[in-house]
């Protein structure tokens, strides 16, 4: 089975895991200033890359708390995990920046 | 009109007999009503520090818990605990921790009900649970103190390592996987029954 760093409690199983969708979509600032297509833009497009994608995940099973990760759709390798306000790390190496959990120490 | 009490009882009352049937070395009792409170507060912020001192105790950091007192301190997450201790002082606990608190910000909830804690030890602790948990239990992994919240079988729990290797654990489970949980335990260890276990 896969694992997954969260950033509190190290490596864990992935279904101890749930899927957010894209990360970094931010909440339009006005909403009412949207038209039609943009507030379906909003709401129903996301991207689809082949390679490195930014993504929401969250520990439902273990500390319950949404985090973000840099996910190679390609390979389904985790380059990174990172803080949910955090901004998208730079990344375009395939090369693993997870941290690596010590046994069960957290990872920070 | 009167509403009628319902009597209090505790989801494992009734196995006792079914637990009294494990190999030595896999010992299972429940310990119930313990009084559990829920801790959300920023570490480190004026309102921690309350706690802190009104508890004598220094909240634990990512994955460990505070053992030392009679209140046991689980880290759950970044700005979570777990409050756990002995039955019936939900009230006084919560008054302590409101009056220390003030109006800093936090917050304490009872949450007693949600959980029942199955005490386990003996040497076969550590391999009964490998059978349905993923998480390392050597000592060098998960040394005395660790508080995994976790799955074991499928269920959600909260495990807290409570002597060297695992030969004493608690587990921390919802009332409502209680009997799952505990018939998974007894299924797990039968096959240890009669040996030198
Ligand atoms: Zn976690």
């Amino acid at each position: 089975m896969q694992l997954i760093a969260c950033p509190w409690c190290g490596e864990r199983e992935e279904i101890e895991f749930h899927y957010g969708g894209e990360a970094h979509i931010a909440y339009p600032e006005d909403p009412y200033a949207l038209d039609d297509e943009q507030w379906a833009q909003y709401v129903f497009f996301r991207d689809n890359p082949k390679g490195p994608f930014a993504e929401r995940w969250v520990h439902s099973a273990g500390c319950r708390r949404w985090f973000n990760a840099l996910r190679d759709t390609v390979t389904h390798e985790f380059l990174t995990v990172y803080g949910i306000g955090a901004e998208r790390p730079s990344h375009t190496s395939t090369a693993p920046a997870a941290p690596r959990a010590k046994g069960q120490e957290a990872s920070r | 009109m009167t509403v009628e009490t319902p009597i209090r009882f505790s989801p494992l009352s009734e196995w006792q007999d079914d637990f009294a049937q494990l190999p030595t070395g896999l010992q299972v009792r429940e310990l119930p009503y313990l009084t559990q409170l829920t801790l959300r507060v920023a570490p480190g912020s004026a309102a921690a520090k309350a706690v802190e001192s009104a508890l004598d105790i220094t909240l634990p950091g990512p994955l460990r818990a505070e053992l030392s007192g009679d209140v046991k301190v689980l880290w759950m997450g970044p700005d979570e605990w777990l409050l756990a201790a002995p039955e019936g002082l939900q009230d006084e606990l919560l008054a302590q921790l409101r009056s220390a608190i003030g109006d800093e910000f936090a917050a304490v909830t009872d949450v007693s009900a949600q959980r029942t804690t199955l005490a386990l030890s003996g040497h076969l602790v550590r391999e009964v649970l490998a059978q349905g948990c993923a998480i390392d239990l050597d000592p060098r992994a998960t040394p005395v103190g660790s508080c995994l919240t976790t799955l074991l079988a499928q269920a959600p729990i909260t495990l807290v390592v409570r002597g060297e290797g695992a030969s004493s654990v608690w587990l921390l489970v919802r009332s409502s996987f209680a009997s799952y949980l505990a018939t998974w335990l007894v299924d797990a260890g039968t096959e240890y029954r009669g040996s030198s276990g």
